[in-house]
This record gives structure tokens, C-alpha cells and sequence, in this order.
């Protein structure tokens, strides 16, 4: 499936509401007001963060990165995580050298 | 995204992933949460079935979903007999290997879904019904459900007249059905329900796991400690975590430390209005209905010694 | 082959010829026996089909519905209390887009505790979405099932359908019923193969969350689905008679030709009228029916081509829409409204759980409608 559906008229709907993409066109970086910065160096790849985000998206790396295209700034990666490596910073911005937070996209 | 590196730890939960960014939840859903875990112990050979409850809205609006699995929309009260139409339409069209599952909040499952989840529970459809008990109907706004604990606050049990009732024991009620598994468990404990929803989606007949998730926005509370509020319910007993296998209880946590169910409360908006006696209150009743849970695992495990089974006696074949 | 079979049993029969998949059900009176035989042909292996036992009618069409959308064909039966409690399914079996067909054996709603017909039952899920066929004998009952399988599943229609027939009269009653031959049955109506399926291999969600820029168009495509059920109908009816000699319209004229009145009824009524033309005839009056075999679709244009330019419509109802008239009545007028050189249009309620409605009653009905003094609508035989 794709991501983002055009569906201009009646002609091109399927007969039954059915999804035809996935909601990952929908960046749900732009609710954040809190935004978690995550300090490589005190990681200890526990891969909590990864485990406990209910947005999915704290990749299994290690260190993990952060997707702040959908981060939603819950706080519980850096709740959970057992050595502090995660600090949560005001603000939607991410830290330099990060993309700013999305544009909220269009109402679906 | 950063170039792929080198794991250093085993992961400890599958990393498949059916459920994608860009759904509709809330910051800190414990019912997206548990969703995420039960879909690693599921697989893609899945369908489920979904009652009105948070997630007809999570997955996001018609044409999109979350998942990566298929799901059925279905009225409030039929989450269970929907998994078992479905299942039905699976086995006779040749597709035996689908897990059928029900995936509905706590209204949706112990108030109005219960009558169909008690047929398809009677006839031992081969369906797994996943509870995520949120403890009132979050999707609508915080209205007390059956399974809202006592002294609660919601929108109908304003915190003058907080809810003055036990939470409904839905299990025991899944267990006189004489299904064969049926389990709690909680979100803030992924292993747990990997290995629970595995166990019971490897098992023939109707399984009932209910999943204890919190609701930032219903609880009232700051969604950072959606999980940390989660391991409280367990660690303070308030929710213990048991499996039920032909009517022999099995406490499978058992908190080696004390911990007073205030820890659990205090972390918690809902609860903010009720009196040090109030507290001590629910303290009694969660240290009673401990003892009776020990209990009931001490007497239907002597019974299967002595007989091989605890739940009603049904004729051979 | 010609059986002697009731009503009830011609739904068991006509589950099993239709191969059935997945039934699912819950007793009620009158209904009951179409289940039971229903039971023994799966527990006895001559109907490959599983049938879920359920706890409620409401969840018998959950069931129903979940087994279309994993594309089995699927059929139920009810009645009356049973129907009002599925009303919720009703809706969403329409607008899931499966098409399960569901036999309704009409009975009047409680209270009082009734167990005899009339149509309300059916005619309160007017709105549900359901194609709904109303039958005059056992025959029309067995005729109509096939009829509307082929018609649901046809993949430009994907709505349910309801096979309506009288408590009793029909459902209890023994009449002879020819089934066709089973290799034939299967060549004019094949496996279901359904459009969309709820399919773990190729995963998507059905019925989510739709806002109003979206939610519009979707019922323009249920409209436009019984548009084309509106055309499809006669279409496999005609082809029905073509393979098994009995053809079906969604309007059937009895001795209109020439007819000043014609009487529009529908379920067993419309054979009794049958008779009751023929002993009108013969005292000279002008007078014929038409039985209205499918409530929806409509068929309006079929209403107006055939009651065009008459001098007066008689419409029976064995049912009423209270603070209005009888729901065929209502139909007929709105059909006939934009007709330059309609006819007048006289209503009789009558029948209402389960009264007998008799040759001499319907002839009655007809002198009745020919004083100007007769209330409109007028319920027949009242006591007073």
C-alpha cells in the first residue's frame, strides 16, 4: 500500500470504505510540544525506548534514532530509560542538525 | 534515519512491526501500546475484529489504516461473534491458518459485548478475544464502565460521587465459561503479552486476554508515566497477572516487595479526591482479593493434582 | 423435482441447493424449522456449510456478515422480534457490502404477544438497505432465494437481501415446490466470488472512521447499487424462467389488460386476490391486480407503466405506518404522483396480525372503494 490517497470523486472509491493507504502519510510530529533528545554517549542500547514507544518510532539501532516526523513528544522513552540518556526539551523543534517539525498534514 | 548499526542487546520482543507511525492515538496510549505487542505475537496471518472503542479511531479514517493487518469495523456489542463469522468464513473457504481475533476496549467487551462474547465463549468458537481495559468508555469521553474501579472519578461518577463499585471480575466470569485459556496482563509488560497472546493464539477454542492499558487523557495523569502507572497496578497487586488453563489459576507475577497501592493511585488524577481512609480502603480490598487469588491458585492446582482438571466436568467426546 | 414442502422447509431446501456456507441463526417462532432442518443437513453432511449457533438474532447477522466479508456466501433466517433486534446488522450488512440473504418470516411486532403475520416487521427495516422480496406461495419463496443470491452477489450490487414470506400461511403450510435440478442450479448460480475480502494476504480495513467530505459518496454507491439491482431483477427473473420456466417481474399483472381498478397487494394476498378478480370479473367489473413483488428496490417505473391512465388503484396493506397509511399505499402514490393522468389511489389496511384475509373480503375492499363515503385509509373488518 501507499501512503497518501487521491480520491477525487465517487469514481474512485471502492464500494465499501477500505483502506487503501497507510496512515504513516499522516506526520504526527507536528502534536509535539515536548520533543526527546537522545545523548548517544550515555545510551546503554537497553532498547527500552524502542520497546515502550507507542508511536513506533524509535528505530532498533543502536543508539537509536528518533523519527521526529511522527514523534509525538509522549515523554515515556525518556520516562523509561534507566541511565537519563534521554532529556525531554520544550518545544516541537528538535536539536541542530534535525529537521523541524512537520507541517500538520491536511485533515484526511 | 541513521545508517543501520550493529544491535548491541537481544531484543526481547519481536521486531516485525504491524502497526505503523501515523495512527490517531493520544500521547502515551497504552491501548496503541498493547496493540503493538499483541500484533508481534500474532503475525501477519491475522484478522481482527473491532468494536466501536478507541481504536475504530486510531487506525485513522477511511482510506488509511495503521495496521498491517486486516480489520473488520464492527458494532459496539458483537466484537466476539464478528471473529467468530469471520473465523467461520475462513475454515470454509479453505483458509485454516487465520487467527480470528476480537480486539475491543472494556465497554465494548464486559458491558454491551458481553452477551456475545459469553455465546462465542459457550460455544468455544476458535477466536482470541484481547480486551484492552482502559477502565471506562475513554472514546466517548470517560464514562464509568463495569470494569472502572471502585473510587474512581469519570465524567458519570463525578469525584463527589465517585464510583462506589468494584470493577466487574471479569475473568472469573470468562473462567466459569470453562474456555480453554484465559489471562491478564498489562501493557507496561511486553515479554508478558507476547508470550501470553502467543500461548493463546497457539491454542484451539475461545481464549480471553485482558490487557490492562492506561488512558493518559481518562486517568488523568501526565502521558510520560503511561507505563510506569502500568507496572505500579501489577507491582501494588491491585491488577495481578494470572493465567487460567482448564480452571487452574496461575499467578504469573507474583511482587516479591510490598508495595502500597497509594504509589498506584497518587500517580493518578482520578483518584486525587479520595481520603487517606478511602486509600486504605482499596488497600484492604486489594490485599483480600490477593489472598483470595492465592487461594483459588492453591485449590485448583491441588484439584488438577487430583484430578487433572478444576473446571466443570463435561462428557468424554 | 417437485417435493411437498412448507414455506419454512423451502428455505431449508433452498439454503442447501444455494450451497449455503455459513449460516448462522437463533429460533424463533415462526422460524424455527427452517433452522432445524438447516442443522441436520450440515450435522449430517448433505449441506457443506458450518452453522454457528448464536445466542441472538443480533448476533446471528454479525455472524452472517463476518462470513460474507471472508467471502463466504452466507444466509439466515428470523422474524418479527428477531428481524427489530438485527435492525442495527441490517444496516451494517448493507453498508459492509455483503450480501447475505436472510429468509423473514413476517409476524406482528409485541405487544401483545403475537405470532401470526402481517408486514410490519419487515417494512420497519424499509431503510436498511435490504433488497426485500415478497412471496405469495412456496414456490415464489424457493424461486426468489435463487433470485436473490445472484442478484446480492452480482459484483456491481453487493447488498443483502430479504426473502419475506407470510407466518403460516406460507411457513406452515405445505405446497408443492419444483427444485430445480442441483448440476443446473449451479451453472446458473455459481460460487460466490466476492470483491473485497477481509484477507490477512492482502490486508486492508473495512469501515473505518469516514468524515462527511466521504461519507456521502459511499451512500450514493449503496443508491446507485439498487439502481442496478433495479435493473438486474428482471433481468435474472426473466432468465430464471428462461433456464427454469417460471419467470419473475418485479410487478406481476393478474387480468389488467383492459382494467378500469387495478388492486395492488403483495405477499399471500396477492393470491387470494387472484381469485377474487376472477368472481369480480365474472360480475362484470373491470377490475385486475398486481402483485408487488419487490418492496426494494422499488420498482416505481414498473408501478407507473402498469397503472397508468386506470381509473382507480385499491391498495391492500397488511401493514400500517401509524400516523400515515399503509406502507405499499405510500410507495404506489409516490410513484404515481408525477403521472399527468394519474389515478385515484384508496387504501385498505387489513390482515394485521394474522386476520384472515378472505376472497369475499378483498371483493369487498373493492365495492367499498367505489363509495366515496369509505374513510381513506379504511381498516377493513374493524369491530366496532
Amino acid at each position: 500500500m501507499s501512503d497518501e490517497v487521491e480520491i477525487r470523486g465517487v469514481r474512485d472509491m471502492p464500494a465499501m470504505a477500505m483502506s487503501l493507504g497507510l496512515m504513516t502519510y499522516n506526520k504526527t510530529g507536528s502534536w509535539r510540544n515536548m520533543t526527546p533528545v537522545l545523548d548517544p554517549e550515555k545510551c546503554n542500547g537497553c532498547m527500552l525506548c524502542w520497546k515502550f514507544c507507542p508511536d513506533v518510532c524509535v528505530s532498533a539501532d543502536d543508539p537509536p534514532v528518533i523519527d521526529y516526523d511522527y514523534c509525538k513528544g509522549c515523554g515515556v522513552c525518556a520516562n523509561e530509560c534507566p541511565v537519563d540518556a534521554i532529556e525531554m526539551i520544550e518545544g516541537a523543534t528538535p536539536p541542530s542538525g534535525r529537521a523541524e517539525a512537520p507541517e500538520p498534514a491536511a485533515t484526511p | 534515519m541513521a545508517e543501520k548499526k550493529e544491535k548491541k542487546k537481544k531484543l526481547t520482543v519481536p521486531e516485525e512491526e504491524l502497526m505503523y507511525s501515523g495512527h490517531l492515538a493520544c500521547q502515551g496510549c497504552g491501548a496503541t501500546i498493547a496493540m503493538r505487542y499483541a500484533l508481534k505475537a500474532l503475525g501477519p496471518k491475522t484478522s481482527f475484529a473491532i468494536p466501536a472503542c478507541c481504536w475504530s479511531v486510531i487506525d485513522g479514517p477511511f482510506p488509511y489504516t495503521s495496521l498491517g493487518i486486516p480489520i473488520f469495523h464492527t458494532a459496539f456489542e458483537t466484537a466476539a461473534v464478528m471473529a467468530s463469522g469471520l473465523k467461520a468464513g475462513f475454515d470454509i473457504m479453505g483458509k485454516t491458518d487465520v487467527t480470528s481475533v476480537a480486539w475491543g476496549g472494556d465497554g465494548g467487551t464486559t458491558d454491551i459485548g458481553i452477551q456475545a462474547l459469553s455465546g462465542a465463549a459457550e460455544r468455544n468458537d476458535d477466536i482470541l478475544y484481547i480486551c484492552y481495559d482502559n477502565e471506562a468508555y475513554m472514546n466517548t469521553g470517560v464514562q464509568r464502565s463495569s470494569q472502572t474501579p471502585w473510587g474512581a472519578w469519570t465524567t458519570t461518577t463525578p469525584a463527589r460521587h465517585f464510583k462506589k463499585l468494584p470493577k466487574k471480575n471479569m475473568v472469573d466470569i470468562m473462567a466459569a465459561h470453562g474456555i480453554p485459556y484465559i489471562a491478564t496482563s498489562a501493557m507496561a509488560f511486553p515479554e508478558d503479552i507476547v508470550k501470553k497472546v502467543s500461548k493463546a493464539k497457539d491454542i484451539k477454542g475461545c481464549k480471553y486476554v485482558q490487557i490492562l492499558a492506561s488512558c493518559p487523557p481518562g486517568w488523568k495523569m501526565v502521558p510520560e508515566k503511561s507505563i510506569e502507572v502500568i507496572r505500579l497496578a501489577v507491582n501494588t497487586r491491585i491488577w495481578p497477572m494470572l493465567e487460567i488453563e482448564e480452571g487452574v489459576y496461575n499467578i504469573t507475577r507474583k511482587p516479591r516487595k510490598e508495595i502500597p497501592v497509594a504509589d498506584y493511585l497518587k500517580l493518578q488524577g482520578r483518584f486525587r479526591h479520595l481520603t487517606e481512609d478511602q486509600v486504605n480502603e482499596i488497600q484492604e480490598i486489594v490485599n483480600f482479593n490477593w489472598q483470595r487469588l492465592r487461594w483459588l491458585e492453591e485449590s485448583t492446582q491441588e484439584m488438577k493434582e487430583k484430578y487433572g482438571r478444576a473446571t466443570l466436568s463435561v462428557p468424554a467426546g | 423435482m417437485k417435493q411437498v414442502v412448507t414455506g419454512n422447509h423451502t428455505l431449508s431446501y433452498g439454503a442447501k441447493i444455494c450451497r449455503a456456507q455459513v449460516v448462522s441463526a437463533y429460533p424463533i417462532t415462526p422460524q424455527t424449522q427452517v433452522v432445524e432442518r438447516i442443522s441436520e443437513f450440515v450435522a449430517d453432511g448433505e449441506m457443506d456449510a458450518i452453522f454457528i449457533k448464536v445466542e441472538s438474532e443480533h448476533s446471528a447477522m454479525a455472524a452472517c456478515i463476518g462470513a460474507s466479508a471472508a467471502g463466504a456466501r452466507t444466509f439466515t433466517a428470523t422474524s418479527a422480534q428477531g428481524l427489530a433486534l438485527m435492525h442495527e446488522m441490517l444496516h451494517w450488512a448493507a453498508n459492509a457490502r455483503t450480501p447475505v440473504v436472510m429468509g423473514n418470516i413476517n409476524r406482528g411486532m409485541g405487544p401483545p404477544w403475537t405470532i401470526w403475520t402481517d408486514q410490519i416487521d419487515s417494512l420497519s427495516q424499509r431503510d436498511t438497505g435490504w433488497m426485500q422480496f415478497y412471496c405469495e406461495s412456496n414456490q415464489d419463496v424457493l424461486d426468489s432465494m435463487i433470485i436473490a443470491f445472484k442478484v446480492a452477489e452480482n459484483e456491481n450490487v453487493l447488498m443483502p437481501a430479504m426473502i419475506v414470506l407470510d407466518s403460516f400461511v406460507l411457513s406452515h403450510t405445505t405446497e408443492p415446490v419444483d427444485f430445480p435440478d442441483q448440476d443446473k442450479l449451479d451453472e446458473f448460480l455459481p460460487p460466490y466470488k466476492a470483491k473485497y475480502t477481509v484477507d490477512p494476504d492482502n490486508p486492508h480495513t473495512f469501515g473505518g472512521l469516514t468524515g462527511p467530505d466521504r461519507y456521502y459518496e459511499l451512500k450514493w454507491l449503496e443508491c446507485e447499487a439498487m439502481d442496478r439491482a433495479k435493473e438486474l431483477i428482471p433481468q435474472v427473473g426473466a432468465e430464471f424462467g428462461e433456464w427454469f420456466g417460471r419467470p419473475h417481474v418485479m410487478v406481476k399483472p393478474y387480468r389488467c389488460d383492459d382494467a378500469e381498478i387495478v388492486m395492488v397487494v403483495s405477499g399471500t394476498i396477492a393470491s387470494t386476490t387472484k381469485d377474487a378478480i376472477d368472481e369480480l370479473r365474472d360480475e362484470g367489473m373491470s377490475v385486475g391486480s398486481a402483485k408487488v413483488w419487490t418492496f426494494r428496490p422499488f420498482p416505481s417505473e414498473a408501478v407507473r407503466e402498469l397503472l397508468r391512465g386506470r381509473k382507480q388503484v385499491i391498495v391492500i396493506d397488511r401493514n400500517v405506518s401509524f400516523g400515515h397509511e399503509g406502507i405499499f399505499c405510500t410507495e404506489t402514490k409516490g410513484a404515481m404522483y408525477n403521472e399527468a393522468d394519474r389515478p385515484s389511489i384508496r387504501n385498505f389496511i387489513a390482515g394485521l396480525g394474522g386476520r384472515d384475509v378472505k376472497v369475499r373480503d378483498i371483493k369487498e375492499m373493492f365495492h367499498l372503494a367505489q363509495k366515496d363515503d369509505t374513510p381513506d385509509p379504511y381498516w377493513y373488518g374493524l369491530k366496532t
